[in-house]
Order: structure tokens, then C-alpha cells, then sequence
């Protein structure tokens, strides 16, 4: 059996893709590199939006990544089912691009922030999140400078009601998101979004806190093969 | 536009220049006369100006750091020494690390987060200009009194600007320092490092060979950036109006820098590239003098190609112009497509603007008629070379006998506990997290060890992919203490010496090489050139002793407000290598039940010491006595113990002396200990500042072949107590204190003055 394909999308800007590529091949899959420019998806499994400064974050966060060539693909396959997961920037331009509601403002320290956070897996009901045990503790490192997520309060109780919050925030919240939302998914559960970085944290050796951000790869990954 | 021709240079010899004004001596401006056979044009008098400016000509250091040639200690890993834009170290199984540290203290004094993040591009460029790829950055920072109103506006603007463009480019910032002293009110002193690795075989070098090669520049466009000086040739020489009132700080874009970052390597993995050159302080000037005088010796370039971000600049202003985020390279007329091919993939502009010739001479034409012409060495390499006099300053003798030993101590164990924690939440001592949780430690997932650790280390097997698998890591540190350096320079430097190699050390690596940014005041005050020639002579005798050659740097002088100026301050970066990175010893205690051991041997050495300064306000007496074969038998424990696995947890001790580093060692992850004081007086032993000295922990079965390893390396090997998992610092006859205390003691510092 071939090992399942995730997609790793690089933008011009896009910093964590390395990272997200040895994640997918730790977990055991093959990580398929995706070009911003190209409009070709290569038949991956599922797409992996890594964090950075896409096109700068000139004029706002995600706003110019989501018009690449590939999102034009990217949009109707991920409506029509295809398993996505954004961090950091890469949630930002799923909220930019529509797949995902609300959006990501300036943390409310106006600093960015970099520690290893503690975080509460909030929905197991994700092809992204299903090896973790509901209301699962586990520490991921988050670093942005725009992550406080904001919805008006009918989207916001929404999510909340269809238990679209997929991770919140423990201890003190980071940025001054709203209901301590760390991570979403849409509605059908396929498309995820997070502000950590679980990529971050799969190894000992270099993971800072530990290996808890492995689950997001291995849940995915054994989706795949039992689709 | 009027522009002054060589044509025109030759029929007007007398017409006045405005040499003066661009900060050239009427001696150095006689020289050029004679090097061209006629006065200058007004481009070729804004070249040597620039290329003959302190800054670019090292005239008043270079006699000094000639020593780190001479008294280089023979080192097998040396690959590419001093000269180049940095240095690169052999570091095993066919890779190398390029390292280098650098200066950005005056911009970042008149504009704090442009002045900062552009220090970190620069530095960044000058790694991928030796073909390798940037894999971290740190940073050493000193700022004025932490409650000082200036340092309110000047450290969070130089953090920011750290953060901003550091974090853009996808690099992790894995240490450095912060520290706080009146000294720097109006200098402060902002120095960026960065490291990048390579295949061996794979360094490229600043050399512009072959005739009929391309030159290209490419990055971002050219502005009006940093070229206060070049207004004066504009309006001196023509009535036309000036473009003066220009900022001169240069703005950075780092989403540019990181495309060029990856664009760059994409050259090199093409094999595109046969020379090339970051272009920094001096643009275009510096960048195609060095590149000529280094290849086959001439080149003709035709500077109206020059792609312009603002169109109205004259020839003059572009060669001074300092934007940022620009490169030029050498490229055979064949590579040329394949070239250009790669700068579009990732929207680099990228122009040809010039050819390499064998005519000896660099030839600058705008719109067809001549404007430079010079022998290309003469600027790059032939500056100016000062002799500058110096002798002892006036009141060293005084400071010096200003003995420490005269100072209250604390007595009775509620005293030393107070003090402790006075020290520990001092702001030299405090917690950085405020600094450096706004840096990305993570990105790239190569980072083993970062701040608050005493190095960042980073695994090398995957910084790229598709090379030969490795389990190497390299280790990285700077230190610096300008009170030390203040009581004596020689000492100051090797201390700050000592200091990096021991905390690279500590992490089980091997120290390897060094880079050093030395922050003095002006070279014409006789007094600062004493500190700056006793500092370098220390440095270089340090490097020999400890087997460790320096493979570049930088000196930044001027750091100085009216007469005074900063204490010296050399800052020294180590990189050390392991040979196994899954081995790295991590930093404080790890776990309950270990044994708590000193490793060296501590005297009574109070001067230049934290705590003279946090109790006393006092700066007087000698600093500590350095001990260079000390520290060689120190690392040497540290790395046989971390190969063979002996150690649990390491730290090393300094400023603040062992009762800080215990503390540290227990906030690492809120392990506690219980240790008795060996000494006889509990205050020397809890805050002398002896060197060549570290804490480490070793499990109960590992403790005999520890020390065994220790006797037969002649380093004293003292155990002070055990790890406990109480959660409380417990020194015998002191009242325990909760790591909690410890905790907020030690974190509430930065925050309450900067939010």
C-alpha cells in the first residue's frame, strides 16, 4: 500500500512548509509539495497550509495568498470534502478565502508572541484531530503577532452550538481571542484552522514541549488509509 | 541631469571637491589625486569616501586585528578565515558552518526598529553570500538604565524590529544577550549574528573572475536609502537642487530578503553563480571595487542600468545608496537564461549591469559617457592605515584600586537570602522573556536547545534537504561584559571569551571558532584606542591559548556621546560543534534525585560583579582572574561526559555567581534542589564570580565514572547536594525559597517597565 499523500502548499513567504513536510513524513506519509503558482493539486489526499508571512502580509494577513492560482483549485475541492488543515498564516488565509469564518486580528498585546501554550483539543470530530481523546490537555508552541480570532456573536455562538471550536487556549489566553478559540472547523468538519503549530512539536529532540502536535498528523494519516 | 565626467574631471583639476564633507581627511584626498593622475569625479570621490570611511576600511583597527592572523592557534577546520564576507568552519561529514557577527548600533540609537531589522538582513545576506544557507540568528543587545525614559523608546523599537524581520525570514533566533548599564543611554549597542551551513564544496566567495562574465545585480530596487552623504556632491558640485533631507536610516523589507533567501539558494543548487556579494554598508560602490580587486581585476559597468526605485537619483547617490535586500553576482554569458529564469520564479528583479574585463581597472559609464575610472584595489584594499596613538586612561590606576573588598556584605542568613533574590531579579540578571518570546525559536524544526539556554543549538542533518544524512549539531553563544572590559580591557575580552567558549561547552559541544563585534568609543580619543588595542591583544593571545581562531567580525567605534564613551565592549561569538546532537546536555535541572555538582573552583572575586553592582552601584577593583587552561580542562570534562552520556542536566556559572545559577538551574522546569555551601564563607561561595566554573547534575549511577573523568582532568569536581522534587531552592542554613518565589522574583522585572 503507497503511503497517503498530503499536499504542503509554499507561498512566496511561506516559512513552516520544511517543517510541515517532515511532520507528514514522521507520521507516516509522503509530503507532496505544492507551488502557489501552479493550478495543479497533484492528486494529494489532503492539503497542508503552513504559517509564515505569505506575500509579506502585505495589505492583511492571508488577504493576497488567497487569490494564488492553487487556492482557485484548492477552494472547491476543500467545499467539495478535500481534508484541509491552516496554522498561523495558513488559517488566516483559509478565513480570508471563505472556507473558514471570522478572522484573525493584531494580538491584543500588540506584541508577537512565541511560548510553548497549553491548549485543550476541543473537538475530536475532525479527520485533523481524531487521535486525540476529547477535552484532551496537550502543549503546542504558538507564535504569531495575529492570532486573536474575532466572529460577530451569531457566528460565534454557532460555532460554539455545532461544536465547530476544534482547540481553545488554557491558562492565559495569547492574543485576546474570542472564547479562547485557538483552532475552528467549517461545518463539515474537512477544513481546520488553527493558530499553533503542531508541526512544531513531534519530536523530542527538537520539539520544545514535547511530541503532542504528532496527533494532528497521525489522526489525518489514518483517515487516509481507511478511506 | 549634469553629471561630472572623467572627461570633464581632466579639464578642470582645480575645481574644488567636497572631500570634507564626506569625512576625508585633505591627506586622503591628496591620495586619491595621486592614485588617478587628476582630481576625482564626483562618483569616483563618493567611492573612495565610502570605501575609505572607517566603516569600510577598518583604518584605524586594522593594525590591531592583524594579530588574530598571527597569533591564529593551527586549526583543521578552519575553511575560509578573516576577509571574507564570513568566516566558514569544517564542522564534519562534509558539512561547514559560516558564522558572523555585526554591528548595527547608530542606526538603531536615531531609528530603533529600522536600525535594528535591517542589522539582521545585513548579516543574514553576508551568510548567504558564502553560498550557504541561514539557519539562526541571535542577538546581543545593550541598552541605558532600564527605568531610563530613552530605553522605554529605543529597547522595544529594536525588539520589534528584531522580531519583525527576523520572524519574516523563517529564521530561528535561538540566544544572544540583553543587557542594561548607564553607559549606553545614547549608545546603545544592537549586534546581530547569524549562522548558515553548507556542503564543503559548495563555498562561494566575493570574486568577480573571467573576462566576458556577467554582472548582476538583483533584490530589491534601488532607492534613496542611507545617502546623507552623497546630497553634498549633488549640490556642491551642480546648482541643481538636492535631494538632502533624505532619511538616513535604511527601511528593510524582509518578505524580499526571504525570497532572495531562497532564490539564492536555488542559484547555487543550479550552479549559476561563479562569484558574488551581498551589497551593505556602501552599496554598489563596495560591492563591485571588492568584487573587481578580488577576480581577474576589471570590470565595466554601466550604472544607468541600475534599476531605480526612485528615477531622479544621480550616479553619485547610487553608488552610496545602502537599500537593502540586494545582491550581485558573477555569471559565465551562458548561465545568464537559466539565471534569470530563477530570479523570476521568485520575482527578484534581476539586471545585468555590467561585464568583467582583464583591464585592471573598474569602469562606471552613465548613458554613454565615463564617470569612474580607477584601479578597483586601490579602493577596496588600499585605504588609509592609521597608527592611532593610545595610552592608559588618566583614572585607571584609581578604578582599579577601587577594591571591592571595601564593600558592606551581607551577613547571616536573612541577608544572603535577600540578596539573592535582589540580585536574581536585577535587570542584568531578570528574565529576557519579555525580549525574546517575541522572537520565533521554532521555525525550521531544527532547534534543539534556544534562550533561556546558555547556547542555541541546532541539528544539521536537515537544515537541506537531499544531503547526506548526519547526526551533527553546532552550538552557538555570545557574551560580553563591558564592566569587565571597563576595569581592564585585556582581561575584559578574554573574559567575554571565556565566557561564550563555557557556555557552548556546557552543552556537550566542542568550541570550534569565533567572530567578535568589538563596540568602543572614537579611535582619535588616545584612551579608547588603549582599551581597543588591550582588548584585541587579549582577544587574539585568548583565541591561541584556547585553540579557537577568530574567522571574522566587526568593530564598531564612535559608540560615544560628547567626550564619553561606552565602556568597552567586545563581544566574542563561539560556535562549537557535536558530534552527536542527541547527546546535547540540556540546561538546569531535569529531573529529582540527581546529584548537584560544581565543577571548578571559586575564589573571592567581587570586582565588575553583579553583585557589587545591584548592592553597591559600584564598578572598581579587578575582574575576575581568567583561566584559559581552566576553562580547555572545564569543556574537555563537559564534552567526554556528554558523549558518553554522563550528564543530566548542565549550566553554566557567571554572572551572579553559583547562587544564581542554582536558581536558574531550578527555574528551568521547577525542579528544586538541597545543596551545602563547600566554602567557609557562604557569601563568596553563593556570589563570587570566579571563572572556568559550571553546575552540573549526574544520576546516582553515573556519578563515579563522572568523577573519575574529572580527576583525571584536573577539574575540581564538588558536590553540593541533590535534585528534589519539592519545588524549593534549599541552601543549608538559608530558609528555603519556593521556586515560585524564585519564579516571580526573576520574571516580574522586564515586564513591569516595558508592559
Amino acid at each position: 500500500m503507497s503511503a497517503a499523500r498530503v499536499g504542503v502548499v509554499t507561498f512566496p513567504g511561506t516559512l513552516d512548509d520544511q517543517d510541515a513536510a517532515r511532520a507528514v513524513r514522521h507520521a507516516g506519509g509522503e509530503a507532496v509539495p505544492l507551488w502557489h503558482a501552479d493550478t495543479d493539486l497533484k492528486g494529494v489526499d489532503a492539503v497542508f497550509l503552513p504559517g509564515g508571512f505569505s506575500y509579506g502580509d502585505y495589505l492583511r494577513c492571508g488577504a493576497i495568498s488567497r487569490f494564488a492560482p492553487l487556492m482557485g483549485e484548492l477552494i472547491p475541492a476543500a467545499k467539495a470534502g478535500l481534508p484541509v488543515l491552516g496554522t498561523c498564516n495558513g488559517f488566516q488565509i483559509l478565513c480570508e478565502a471563505h472556507l473558514l469564518p471570522g478572522a484573525l486580528l493584531r494580538n491584543a498585546g500588540l506584541h508577537y508572541v512565541c511560548r510553548d501554550q497549553r491548549l485543550r483539543i476541543e473537538s475530536t470530530d475532525t479527520p485533523w484531530t481524531a487521535d486525540y481523546a476529547p477535552g484532551q490537555e496537550v502543549v503546542i508552541p504558538i507564535k504569531h503577532g495575529e492570532g486573536r480570532y474575532v466572529a460577530d456573536a451569531e457566528t460565534l455562538a454557532r460555532l460554539e452550538a455545532e461544536g465547530q471550536v476544534v482547540v481553545r487556549y488554557l491558562g492565559s489566553n495569547p492574543n485576546g481571542s474570542l472564547n479562547d478559540i485557538a483552532g475552528i472547523r467549517n461545518e463539515a468538519g474537512n477544513v481546520v484552522g488553527l493558530m499553533p503549530h503542531p508541526e512544531h512539536a513531534i519530536e523530542e529532540l527538537t520539539g520544545g514541549p514535547g511530541t503532542d502536535g504528532l496527533g494532528f498528523f497521525t489522526s489525518i494519516l489514518k483517515r487516509l488509509v481507511n478511506a | 541631469m549634469n553629471v561630472d565626467t572623467v572627461a570633464r574631471a581632466a579639464q578642470t583639476p582645480d575645481e574644488p571637491m567636497p572631500h570634507v564633507e564626506l569625512g576625508m581627511k585633505d591627506d586622503e584626498y591628496q591620495r586619491v589625486k595621486e592614485i588617478l593622475g587628476r582630481r576625482p569625479t564626483s562618483s569616483e570621490l563618493a567611492i573612495y569616501s565610502v570605501m575609505w570611511s572607517e566603516h569600510c576600511s577598518y583604518k584605524s583597527s586594522k593594525v590591531h586585528l592583524r594579530q588574530f592572523g598571527t597569533k591564529a592557534p593551527k586549526s583543521d577546520a578552519l575553511l575560509v578565515g578573516m576577509g571574507e564576507n564570513a568566516g566558514v568552519v569544517d564542522i564534519g561529514d562534509g558539512w561547514a558552518a559560516t558564522f558572523k557577527i555585526e554591528s548595527h548600533n547608530h542606526p538603531s540609537y536615531v531609528e530603533p526598529h529600522q536600525g535594528a531589522a535591517t542589522g539582521v538582513g545585513g548579516i543574514v545576506r553576508d551568510i548567504m553570500s558564502m553560498g550557504a544557507r541561514p539557519v539562526a540568528v541571535m542577538d546581543s543587545l545593550r541598552f541605558g538604565a532600564i527605568d531610563a525614559p530613552d530605553t522605554r523608546r529605543v529597547l522595544p523599537g529594536v525588539v520589534e524590529g528584531i522580531s519583525s524581520y527576523g520572524n519574516c525570514l523563517g529564521l530561528p533566533n535561538i540566544g544572544g544577550e540583553v543587557a542594561f548599564d548607564d553607559c549606553y543611554i545614547g549608545n546603545p549597542l544592537v549586534n546581530a549574528l547569524c549562522v548558515g551551513l553548507l556542503r564543503k564544496d559548495q563555498i562561494k566567495l566575493a570574486t568577480a573572475p573571467g573576462p566576458g562574465n556577467k554582472v548582476v545585480l538583483f533584490g530589491a530596487l534601488t532607492g534613496p536609502d542611507g545617502i546623507g552623504g552623497a546630497s553634498v556632491l549633488a549640490s556642491a558640485t551642480f546648482e541643481e537642487e538636492s535631494h538632502a533631507k533624505r532619511p538616513s536610516v535604511q527601511v528593510g523589507d524582509p518578505f524580499m530578503e526571504k525570497l532572495l533567501i531562497e532564490c539564492c539558494l536555488e542559484l547555487f543548487a543550479a550552479d549559476v553563480v561563479v562569484g558574488i556579494q551581498d551589497l551593505g554598508a556602501a552599496g554598489v560602490s563596495c560591492a563591485t571595487t571588492e568584487l573587481a580587486a578580488k577576480g581577474t581585476g576589471g570590470m565595466d559597468v554601466r550604472l544607468d542600468l541600475v534599476p531605480l526605485r526612485d528615477p531622479t537619483l544621480r550616479p553619485e547617490e547610487i553608488l552610496m545608496s545602502e537599500s537593502q535586500e540586494r545582491m550581485m553576482a558573477v555569471v559565465t554569458p551562458e548561465d545568464i537564461p537559466a539565471f534569470m529564469a530563477i530570479c523570476e520564479k521568485w520575482d527578484i528583479p534581476a539586471t545585468v549591469i555590467g561585464e568583467v574585463t582583464d583591464t585592471g581597472r573598474l569602469v562606471m559609464t552613465w548613458h554613454g559617457e565615463t564617470i569612474v575610472d580607477i584601479p578597483p584595489g586601490t579602493a577596496a584594499d588600499e585605504g588609509p592605515v592609521y597608527e592611532r596613538p593610545y595610552h592608559e586612561p588618566a583614572g585607571q590606576a584609581a578604578l582599579n584600586s577601587d577594591d571591592p573588598a571595601a564593600l558592606d556584605r551581607p551577613s547571616g542568613p536573612e541577608e544572603l537570602r535577600a540578596t539573592l533574590l535582589k540580585v536574581l531579579g536585577s535587570p542584568n540578571i531578570a528574565s529576557k522573556e519579555w525580549v525574546t518570546g517575541q522572537y520565533d525559536r521554532y521555525v525550521r524544526g531544527n532547534t534543539v536547545l534556544a534562550q533561556p539556554a546558555d547556547a542555541g543549538v541546532l541539528r544539521v542533518g536537515e537544515a537541506m534537504p537531499g544531503a547526506t544524512e548526519t547526526n551533527r549539531g553546532i552550538a552557538l553563544a555570545t557574551d560580553g561584559n563591558g564592566r569587565y572590559a571597563r576595569l581592564d580591557p585585556y582581561a575584559g575580552a578574554q573574559l567575554a571569551l571565556s565566557e561564550s567558549y563555557r557556555n557552548v561547552a556546557v552543552t556537550g559541544a566542542r568550541p570550534l571558532a569565533v567572530t567578535n563585534c568589538l563596540n568602543f568609543g572614537s579611535p582619535e580619543d588616545p584612551e579608547v584606542m588603549w582599551q581597543f588595542a588591550e582588548a584585541v591583544r587579549g582577544l587574539a593571545d585568548a583565541c591561541k591559548a584556547l585553540g579557537v581562531p577568530v574567522t571574522g567580525g566587526n568593530v564598531s567605534f564612535y559608540n560615544q556621546t560628547g567626550t564619553v564613551a561606552i565602556n568597552p565592549t567586545p563581544v566574542v561569538g563561539v560556535l562549537g560543534v557535536l558530534d552527536d546532537v542527541r547527546r546535547r546536555v540540556p540546561s538546569g535541572f531535569t529531573g529529582e534525585g540527581h546529584r548537584v555538582i560544581l565543577l571548578g573552583e571559586t575564589a573571592d572575586e567581587f570586582g565588575g560583579s553583579a553583585w557589587a553592582q545591584v548592592a553597591h552601584g559600584h564598578l572598581g577593583g579587578l575582574p575576575p582572574q581568567v583561566r584559559l587552561d581552566a576553562e580547555r580542562a572545564l569543556a574537555g570534562v563537559l564534552a567526554e561526559a556528554s558523549a558518553r552520556g554522563l550528564l543530566t542536566g548542565s549550566h553554566d556559572v557567571s554572572d551572579g555567581g553559583l547562587a544564581v545559577a542554582l536558581a536558574e538551574a531550578c527555574l528551568a522546569r521547577g525542579v528544586g534542589c538541597a545543596v551545602t555551601l563547600p566554602g567557609e564563607d557562604p557569601f563568596v561561595d553563593m556570589f563570587s564570580e570566579s571563572t572556568a566554573r559550571a553546575l552540573v547534575t549526574v544520576s546516582a549511577e553515573t556519578y563515579d565514572a563522572f568523577a573519575a573523568l574529572c580527576a583525571t582532568s584536573e577539574v575540581a569536581c564538588t558536590t553540593l547536594g541533590t535534585t528534589t522534587g519539592d519545588a524549593m531552592l534549599t541552601i543549608d542554613g538559608l530558609a528555603p525559597i519556593p521556586v515560585e518565589e524564585l519564579r516571580e522574583t526573576y520574571e516580574a522585572t522586564l515586564p513591569a517597565i516595558f508592559g
